[in-house]
């Protein structure tokens, strides 16, 4: 197998993590700028407990796409950055804005909670939920841009006279991203609460779904009219088995949330989420950027990308075991037992 | 302001700003360790409870340090589209590795911080050694994509295309491994003096408890010791510099004309035109000597290059004085320190305090001079010798508007983060802000 399909297998797989994990994280911004009714206050503490110890390793994944794109293809990175100069810079300030909004109001010393009457720590709380709403919405226009065939490029110059990440498909593809992440955190904080609380997140979670069953139904005439290329990518019969396996996976996590089998619910939603992105992944090969930018024409020289990959076996080895133990200490059937305890 | 103009500024900005916690990233979670270490030894709570107090100022500077570094891996291709294209393929396995480095790093930050209560003291103490050592080699793994830009090698040119790549073409880049030993001093020189200077502060407010004393041996250590070697490494990147950027030399030495036993010139304004430097002191023939280990030896003068391939000089020279001379004063702070501690007038002497609260600004003002002396010294180059920086560029318009966003953006997350810190200095040892809140007698309770 050539090495540049390898590497976009690799890069692929990093986007999953990031939508699965980071994903998440987004959608706990989201619930935390949407909290309310009489427990408003814990639910808010929840999110922030569940994000604390993982978020920033679950941000890694994103820089992890970011090297990969630029040094496995080079010349995509230029374009991209050439045409989406604007939504990438909206993305940096949503992410840096997301951050460091998180970080100051988890370290803001209570003392400032009266500080002249403005109650700091919130206005950082508003901040972060802004920036977790407005992130995800941007990152899945950037996907659409890609994808739809409205980014061209000739003889290496990028027709600049349309912005192909505000098109109708982009906003239903933003609306879509935004409404899986509300949905990964809420089912994920099922796990993470108990008692009413946890009827809280579960009662999210069955609204976010429904939104994202909604969305994904109107994305589809969509994807028939403005991206033909996709959708018989994800009809064909490569694509299909993944297609068919995510919506038996979303069927079965709403089902499982109904009857409250929160375990199952969550792998079943992570399925889902892996599905989708994997689907969309083989109806886009064999272009990086459709229909002018294929992985083998942007590809590095075959030195480097050998490198990537043969350095990549060493690096898992370190790094996945350090990411399961991160999460059986946090995530783990013991620290959810604290959880409960403590909610 | 015209694109590169702002392009350039944007990038200065973003770095600047990521540098100052790249280089907390690196030292403060060595200085956490330490003092976590000390705690489980002697069993004294004011060492649990300072590594407590750093582990909450890593928490607070990593977060900046890894959102601002996203940024930048991001402005690489949103500033330097060309640039990217023609080098991604080349430095890009830098970052790749050094994204494993910084990912063992986030993880094993978040089993520190908030792993106090779930895990046992010891494995506590041993998930701080990663953060340590991965924080340590992501900096000296990513200087190899700057040092590649600085003495590129390992391809081919041809035809405006690079062939030939060498996959490891960043660590054969001789500017390598002098940048990261100089670079990686600095870090842990800047944050030593930085953390002296907060516990200096409150000896002068009147504050001389175990705690203080403690927290200015572990820091002053550090920082001595680094800094001290820092002219050693100085000296063995000057040469290589003189070797490799000879135009890069000159102009931080402001050395116009090309002679035998060259002056060594310290201070002084440089004036391009006539080639005089107006008001400095000149020791004859020591640059020479530093420069090639020989007093007669030759240094090339900047007069000897075509004038669109001369570096600011201005920059470069006035750079290269005040990292130079900050580094001087942090030598002589860090030994006046000691020499104090053994006379046990640490307390007594307010002027010492009140140096080792300079000291903490003198640290950064020696690693930020020191960088625009590496970046403006290979100027008009993004690429030295190989790509222009105006070649680099990209031909999007909206630069001057991204670049005044992320200016007053960065200013106020720096005044923000300066309070926060602050108030976290100014708490008292006990006293707890954060997600976790200890109980008054131990830092690991059940």
């Amino acid at each position: 197998m050539s090495p540049e399909i390898l590497m976009a297998a690799v890069g692929l797989l990093a986007v999953v993590a990031y939508a699965v994990l980071a994903g998440a994280d987004f959608g706990g911004g989201i619930w935390d700028m949407f909290a309310s009714g009489p427990r408003r206050d814990q639910q808010r503490d929840v999110i922030a407990q569940a994000m604390g110890p993982v978020w920033e390793a679950n941000h890694v994944w994103l820089i992890f796409i970011i090297v990969i794109l630029f040094s496995a293809f080079p010349p995509a990175f230029r374009v991209l950055s050439i045409a989406l100069f604007v939504p990438f810079h909206l993305v940096l300030l949503g992410i840096i804005l997301r951050g460091a909004a998180f970080v100051f109001r988890a370290y803001s010393p209570e003392s400032s909670r009266s500080l002249s009457g403005i109650n700091l720590p919130r206005r950082w709380g508003t901040i972060f939920g802004i920036a977790s709403v407005i992130t995800p919405v941007l990152l899945g226009m950037t996907l659409s841009a890609i994808s739809a065939g409205e980014l061209r490029v000739q003889n290496g110059v990028i027709q600049a006279d349309n912005t192909p990440w505000l098109s109708p498909l982009a906003l239903a593809m933003g609306g879509l991203a935004l409404a899986l992440c509300a949905y990964l955190a809420a089912v994920y904080l099922t796990l993470e609460s108990a008692g009413e609380l946890r009827e809280d997140f579960r009662r999210r979670a069955l609204i976010a779904g429904t939104v994202v069953v909604a969305l994904s139904v109107l994305t589809l005439p969509l994807l028939y009219f403005r991206a033909a290329h996709l959708w018989s990518g994800l009809v064909s019969l490569k694509a299909a088995p993944l297609i068919l396996v995510g919506v038996a996976a979303a069927l079965l996590s709403g089902w499982t949330l109904l009857t409250r089998h929160y375990r199952t619910a969550r792998i079943a939603t992570i399925v889902q989420v892996t599905c989708l992105l994997a689907g969309w992944g083989v109806a886009q090969y064999p272009y990086l950027i459709y229909p002018d930018v294929t992985l083998t024409s942007a590809a590095a020289p075959d030195s480097t990308l050998w490198f990537i990959l043969g350095a990549l076996p060493f690096g898992m080895a370190v790094l996945l075991p350090s990411l399961w133990f991160l999460f059986k200490v946090f995530k783990g059937s013991q620290a959810q037992e604290a959880n409960e305890r403590s909610t | 302001m015209d694109t590169l103009t702002a392009a350039r500024a944007q990038m200065e900005v973003s770095l600047a700003f990521h540098m100052v916690f790249a280089a907390l990233g690196i030292g403060l979670p060595l200085l956490m360790v330490i003092a976590e270490g000390l705690g489980l030894r002697t069993g004294q709570q004011h060492y649990l409870d300072l590594a407590r107090k750093w582990s909450k100022a890593t928490a607070l500077t990593f977060a900046i340090g890894a959102v601002s570094g996203t940024a930048l891996s991001f402005e690489l291709g949103l500033l330097w589209p060309q640039f990217m294209e023609f080098a991604g393929g080349i430095i890009g396995p830098t970052f790749a590795l050094e994204g494993f480095a910084f990912f063992i790093e986030a993880i094993f930050l978040g089993l520190y911080l908030y792993g106090w209560k779930r895990l046992s003291p010891r494995a506590h103490w041993l998930t701080g050694i990663p953060v340590a050592i991965s924080g340590m080699l992501s900096g000296v793994l990513v200087v190899a994509a700057n040092a590649w830009m600085q003495t590129p090698a390992g391809f081919t040119l041809e035809n405006g295309v690079a062939t030939n790549i060498s996959p490891i073409a960043p660590f054969l880049a001789p500017a390598w491994l002098h940048m990261a030993l100089h670079s990686t001093l600095s870090c842990y020189i800047a944050t030593g003096f930085a953390v002296a200077a907060v516990y200096a502060m409150g000896m002068l407010r009147g504050r001389h408890d175990a705690y203080h004393r403690s927290a200015l041996t572990i820091s002053l250590a550090l920082a001595t010791i680094t800094a001290l070697l820092q002219p050693i490494s100085g000296d063995i990147s000057g040469k290589q510099v003189a070797q490799h950027q000879p135009a890069k030399l000159a102009a931080m030495e402001a050395h116009f004309e090309t002679t035998a036993n060259a002056d060594l010139i310290i201070g002084g304004i440089p004036n391009p035109e006539t080639g005089e430097v107006i008001g400095a002191l000149k020791i004859p023939s020591l640059l020479s000597f530093i420069a090639k280990g020989d007093s007669d030896a030759v240094v090339q003068g900047l007069n000897d290059f075509p004038p669109d391939q001369r570096p600011n000089v201005y920059l470069a020279h006035f750079s290269f004085q005040i990292m130079v001379g900050a580094g001087i004063a942090l030598i002589v702070i860090g030994l006046w320190y000691w020499v104090q501690r053994r006379r046990k007038r640490v307390e007594q002497s307010r002027w010492l305090q009140r140096a080792l609260v300079l000291s903490g600004f003198l640290g950064f003002l020696a690693l930020e001079a020191g960088w625009i002396v590496t970046e403006v010294g290979r100027q008009p180059w993004v690429i030295y010798d190989v790509m222009r920086t105006s070649e680099g560029v990209t031909p999007v318009s909206e630069v001057p508007l991204t670049f005044y966003g992320f200016s007053l953006l960065y200013t106020l997350l720096g005044i923000v983060l300066v309070y926060l810190l602050r108030q976290l200095a100014n708490d008292t040892a006990q006293g707890d802000v954060g997600p976790a809140k200890p109980q008054k007698e131990a830092a690991y309770e059940s």
